[in-house]
């Protein structure tokens, strides 16, 4: 199974959790983004994902590599993230650390969803009732302020 | 005979929008940079000026510095501020 995953298909969160167990591991952290319904007060139909994906999941083993670094103790990690078209309530991404104890994982799992942010090439669009915009754009438009999603 | 570098240029999110196409084949003088691309794609492709100063740009899906020289075959990919999660 792939730890560092690109695709269109619907995501499971126990599929991805499940790439991780091990006799050795005693704890997995998973963050599950989803599609929420409304940002900053305007009513979102759907999302549309696109992404690099050849670099974008080389980007993910990176961070990966990262956390192991950073956190001798996490076993390992998972991360796979959806493209296409995404309906309010599905699951954008999955985040998984497994370690034999809790206590790194959750600060882990906090620095994977952060640097996926930054340096993973994948590109979100809005799609309203009233039109539509690649959130790269309303980043520029807003002077670069950090959004949310 | 001056010698050309020919590459392969990939597009995504608004770029890949306004320009119409997610990928093209460019040939270019022997010694370009990754400046030298993004002006002969801004020259070309006026469509592209409103984003092309947002871009960051992979070689061979690695992130590289506008002064990388570019070499024969290279895949470039132009990459609007990404934003996954």
């Amino acid at each position: 199974m792939k730890h560092f995953e690109i695709t269109s298909a619907p995501l499971c969160v126990d599929d991805v959790v499940a790439r991780l167990v091990h006799p050795s591991v005693g704890g997995v952290t998973a963050f599950v983004g989803v599609v929420r319904g409304e940002t900053g007060g305007r009513e979102t139909r759907y999302l549309v994902y696109e992404a690099y994906p050849e670099m974008a999941e080389e980007q993910l083993r990176e961070i990966g590599g990262e956390i192991r670094g950073r956190w001798p103790t996490i076993r390992e990690v998972a991360i796979v993230h959806r493209i296409g078209r995404l309906e309010i309530g599905e699951t954008i991404v999955v985040i998984a650390v497994s370690s034999p104890h809790r206590q790194e994982t959750f600060e882990a799992t906090h620095y994977a969803i952060d640097r996926l942010k930054e340096i993973v090439p994948i590109w979100k669009k809005e799609v309203w009732a009233d039109g539509e915009a690649w959130k790269s754009e309303q980043t520029k438009a807003s002077g670069g302020a950090e959004g949310q999603g | 005979m001056e010698e050309k570098i020919k590459v392969k240029v990939k597009f995504f999110a608004a770029p890949r929008e306004a320009l119409g196409s997610d990928e093209m084949e460019l040939e270019l003088p022997a010694g370009s940079t990754v400046d030298d691309l993004i002006n002969t794609l801004q020259e070309r492709y006026p469509v592209l000026e409103a984003y092309t100063r947002f871009l960051s740009v992979a070689v061979n899906r690695a992130y590289v510095g506008m002064r990388t020289e570019l070499h024969d075959e290279d895949e470039i990919a132009c990459l609007p501020p990404v934003g996954g999660g």
